[in-house]
């Protein structure tokens, strides 16, 4: 149990995807514009990154293993992730068209994001069991929605600062995001693993 | 564009006018990911080169045979192919450098500038000239690369691939996690003003996805 708790703090704080990985920028720089579609990405992306990880999970342990498959691991990863959001794509519509309306368009944009990849491929690299592969999913999904809320609400301020014309949009961005890792920094003596 | 010189600006056009990193924002996890020294930008480099040429020419080859429903999906398979390709051959032949950035090279199967370039450049257009384009987002990609560590590499640590020739370190934070994000912040804001001043561009850099 405090295995688990501690694995869940490094997942999110101290090797936080965006500040010490540098995973899924593409997306932190994309969607952080507006406050709400932050929130409405952090959502998406924690859930899929959970259920991805337990997929994955059992893909590779069942099949993968048994046949020594495991250099395929890119190839069968990616097949699952794009497989599960075309999925749930499908059934949200279905199911429940207000929730799809909210969350749907943020769907179509992760089938193919890095950190979604990484999940599946950092547990089978470190050969987690299964509830330590959902607590790493987990974590890393809470972590990044916390990257993504803080992103948010300093671009919502910078929008309104005087920026030079060459560092306005992406560069200024960037050394923001450079001072908030150097904050992140300080997660890094919380606890030794 | 039969000719030499149409193949020669295919390849100017990714290393200036697109250039992946720098100009059109594409794929930015990496250029901040493995450049704390040259060795690995180079590494990362090549092996982003290699898959997009090859990623190219084959989409090329095959696509007059992929239904369109199912291109997107079909283009993953060919990306992670070659993706496979070059993880098991760095960690065949550059082991001390693959155990650093194994999971970057891995993670080139979701690098948003390979797929756009198949998807609208290589399923339109013939195989030599499909080639040439993917050559030219390599290199631009691999220079950018090369430039951003190069910089991190000098000031964070005072050598250069690996060569150390001054105990001095004037910059430790370039090669810390932070540097790589105030590098590449730095170096695209110079980028555009060297834009807006020497060639009246409008210096906007791209969506970031």
């Amino acid at each position: 149990m405090e295995n688990l708790f501690e694995l869940f703090i490094a997942a999110s704080l101290i090797n936080n995807f965006v500040f010490t990985r540098y995973l899924g920028l593409c997306i932190f720089f994309g969607v952080t514009k507006k406050m709400e579609t932050a929130v409405g990405m952090s959502v998406t992306f924690t859930a899929v990154m959970v259920i991805s990880a337990a997929l994955s999970w059992i893909v590779y342990k069942t099949i993968m293993i048994p046949l020594s498959l495991q250099f395929l691991e890119i190839v069968v990863f990616i097949g699952i992730v794009a497989g599960f959001v075309q999925a749930a794509d499908t059934i949200m519509r279905k199911m429940s068209p207000g929730l799809y309306y909210k969350l749907g368009i943020y769907l179509a944009l992760i089938t193919t994001n890095c950190i979604i990849l990484a999940v599946p491929l950092i547990n089978a690299g470190e050969r987690y069991t299964f509830i330590q592969s959902l607590v790493f999913g987990l974590g890393s999904g809470i972590g990044f929605s916390l990257a993504l809320v803080i992103m948010a609400s300093i671009r919502e301020k910078l929008e309104l600062a005087n920026v030079p014309k060459s560092f306005q949009g992406l560069p200024i961005s960037f050394i923001a995001t450079g001072l908030i890792a150097l904050a992140f920094l300080g997660f890094s003596g919380l606890i030794t693993l | 564009m039969n000719n030499t010189k149409g193949y020669w600006r295919l390849i100017k056009n990714g290393i200036f006018a697109e250039n992946p990193i720098f100009r059109v924002a594409l794929s930015l996890c990496p250029a901040v990911a493995v450049t704390s020294g040259v060795k690995n930008g180079f590494l990362m480099g090549i092996a982003v080169l290699f898959v997009q040429t090859m990623v190219n020419v084959t989409v090329s080859i095959v696509r007059k045979f992929i239904h369109p429903k199912v291109r997107i999906p079909a283009y993953m398979f060919i990306i992670a192919t070659w993706v496979t390709v070059s993880d098991l051959s760095l960690a065949a032949f550059a082991w001390d450098i693959y155990k650093q950035m194994g999971l970057y090279i891995k993670l080139i199967v979701a690098f948003a500038i390979i797929l756009s370039r198949a998807e609208l450049f290589a399923s339109k257009n013939k195989v030599t000239p499909s080639f040439f384009d993917g050559l030219g987002m390599g290199i631009g990609f691999l220079l950018a690369l090369i430039i951003i560590s190069f910089f991190r590499e000098l000031l964070g640590k005072g050598s250069l691939w690996g060569f150390q020739f001054t105990e001095a370190k004037p910059l430790l934070i370039m090669v810390l996690p932070t540097g790589g994000f105030f590098a590449v912040g730095i170096l695209m804001g110079l980028f555009n003003w060297i834009d807006i001043k020497f060639f009246g561009g409008g210096g906007a850099s791209g969506g970031g996805h």
